[in-house]
């Protein structure tokens, strides 16, 4: 190796460390930034913001898309796409609503309830993806057509109503003075984060989205796994929709229109990969409450709620663009 | 020691394999050559345990072995370096090199699924240093790595769990000469360590630098068997086209 030969290895060397702790991180660093730009400007924009009570609000309303979010980003680690998570949702708050109303159950058991249904929705996600192998987008496009169809006819296309005041107990109650679904999302995505960094589970996620041959041959039981990340997903989902139908004390069958375009956004916005194999909790998390506080934010300076949606869309753009150029360049070194 | 005998393989109703033979010893490399559409790949895939085959038989150390999966091959010591290589991009180093046999951590900790990272980096650095490969670091991201680099890890995740053959398919097609020549001194350490390596190689200098044995297929058979010392690049070329054929007996190859 000549003295020139052994310099372009240094500088290789380096510039590879330097890129690739910077590359990890940046995505998450980008939006953590935003959030705290934004906190600190509504800070100072708005006496009202940063106020116990608002900021618990936040919390709170932001719980269930996050909970939700944390569900998609495993999906979409996998290079997968949940886009049934809104009817998921809403079939998992309404069954819950049900049995309180009907059998008069606790809170607890609904909430297991929810659970069951969400995590039974992300079987049949699961199985269409794994063992029939159609595309994501098209497996849950389908859930999501059948599952809202579902929700229409339990309810006869009416709201749940007529639950006791303990049924809001898990989306407005509190433990020691912390509304209970912050504490909720903050446990689920502690173990869900744990589980996708820590665990052979995890690593195996991140291998399939990667690259789904190369995990196959490593005798990684790919159907399986991809099966259970679309039912752990389902179950967090089922969670997410009854601690939403519980902040309204009321099944909805309409609720969560739209919600798994907030989850995937949160989930970009953090750094996870439409392409599969990137993608961490805590940067979903960011991602999530980011769109919370614009949302929050507007509504307390007064913009309008369609400005809102035109600043979401703004930041998706930018978040995904970014994700691009950073892929390309690192396509250009390899 | 792999062995294959009058091994077919259909694919509907052509014949990919039409009774192939192979060998590769201990503690050799065997190049195993022949134009497109030969056979190579198909015979790789049943070897490798990837393909199951219709008829013959597959035999490590003398054992008759039917491979139902990929898994199969790798418990019985038959590791594969695929064409397309097979690593995931966005995992690191390290965890490519223990995809699949990762190392629980100790106690109920480890039972629960959770992963000793630590004994991992530090076993892949071993591993890598063993073997002369260079990276960065053990946990750059793949896709962090040049294309020689990459090579280099595929190729040492194979020798690296490898007890007894190492099969490379078409290796150092896509590098350089400097990148090439690193790579080959993996292959050559899996033979230091007695195992037997399968070549397959379309770069006939390559196959007489590196590889004791070539075996040429033709139209889904062995045609010819060398030892690489006694042959030229013409002889090679011209097993392949069919001009040549040379069957000889195990004994009067020594």
């Amino acid at each position: 190796m000549t003295a020139l030969e052994r310099d372009a290895g240094v500088q290789g060397r380096l510039g590879a460390w330097v890129s690739e702790r910077v590359s990890v991180a940046v995505s998450e660093f980008t939006a953590a930034a935003a959030l705290v730009v934004l906190f600190v400007a509504l800070s100072l924009a708005s006496p009202n913001f940063l106020t116990a009570d608002n900021l618990f609000n936040i919390g709170s309303q932001t719980a269930v898309i996050a909970i939700i979010a944390v569900a998609q980003t495993m999906v979409i680690i996998t290079k997968g796409i949940d886009l049934s998570v809104g009817s998921t949702a809403a079939l998992a708050g309404v069954m819950a609503a049900i049995v309180v109303r009907d059998l008069g159950v606790s809170v607890w058991t609904a909430a297991l309830v929810a659970i069951a249904v969400g995590a039974a929705c992300g079987l049949v996600n699961g199985l269409l993806v794994s063992v029939v192998r159609l595309p994501p987008f098209i497996a849950t496009l389908g859930t999501m057509s059948a599952g809202r169809g579902l929700v229409f006819i339990v309810t006869g296309a009416v709201g749940v109503y007529s639950l006791p005041e303990s049924f809001q107990l898990l989306g407005n109650g509190q433990i020691g003075g912390v509304p209970f679904a912050i504490v909720v999302t903050a446990l689920v995505a502690l173990a869900v984060g744990y589980l996708l960094s820590q665990s052979r589970f995890g690593q195996h996620v991140y291998a399939m989205g990667s690259n789904l041959e190369a995990a196959r041959r490593a005798g990684i039981a790919v159907r399986r796994k991809l099966t259970a990340v679309y039912v752990l997903a389902g179950a967090l989902v089922g969670l997410g929709g009854v601690i939403a139908a519980s902040r309204v004390n009321s099944g909805q069958p309409n609720y969560g229109i739209g919600l798994e375009l907030d989850a995937i956004a949160a989930a970009v916005i953090g750094g996870a990969s439409l392409f599969g194999g990137q993608g961490r909790i805590a940067g979903t998390l960011i991602g999530a409450f980011l769109i919370a506080l614009v949302r929050n934010g507007s509504v307390l300076l007064g913009i309008s709620i369609h400005y809102q949606q035109v600043i979401v869309g703004l930041i998706i753009w930018a978040a995904v663009a970014f994700d691009q150029f950073r892929r390309r360049r690192l396509e250009a070194r390899g | 020691m792999l062995e294959a005998h009058g091994v077919v393989k259909r694919f509907g109703h052509v014949e990919a394999l039409r009774g192939a033979d192979f060998t590769a010893r201990k503690g050799e490399v065997t190049a195993l050559i022949g134009d497109n559409g030969a056979g190579k790949s198909t015979l790789v895939k049943v070897l490798a345990g990837a393909q199951p085959h219709d008829e013959g038989a597959v035999l490590v150390d003398g054992r008759e072995i039917r491979f139902a999966s990929p898994l199969d091959a790798r418990r019985a010591g038959v590791e594969t370096v695929y064409q397309d290589l097979a690593v995931a991009d966005d995992l690191s180093v390290a965890a490519n090199l223990y995809l699949g046999r990762e190392i629980p951590l100790g106690g109920p900790l480890g039972r629960l699924g959770l992963l000793d990272k630590r004994a991992m980096r530090r076993g892949a650095a071993e591993a890598l240093a063993e073997l002369g490969v260079r990276i960065p670091r053990v946990t750059t991201p793949i896709a962090m790595l040049s294309g020689g680099q990459r090579q280099c890890v595929a190729v040492a995740r194979a020798v690296i769990w490898a007890s007894n053959v190492v099969i490379l398919d078409e290796p150092t097609a896509a590098l350089g000469v400097v990148q090439t020549a690193r790579v080959l001194e993996v292959v050559a350490r899996a033979r230091e360590e007695g195992m037997s390596v399968v070549l397959v190689s379309h770069n006939m200098p390559q196959v007489l630098e590196i590889a004791d044995r070539v075996e040429v297929m033709r139209l889904g058979r062995r045609t010819a068997r060398f030892k690489a010392a006694d042959v030229t690049t013409d002889d090679l070329v011209a097993a392949m086209t069919g001009a040549l054929v040379t069957e000889p007996e195990d004994a009067e190859l020594g």
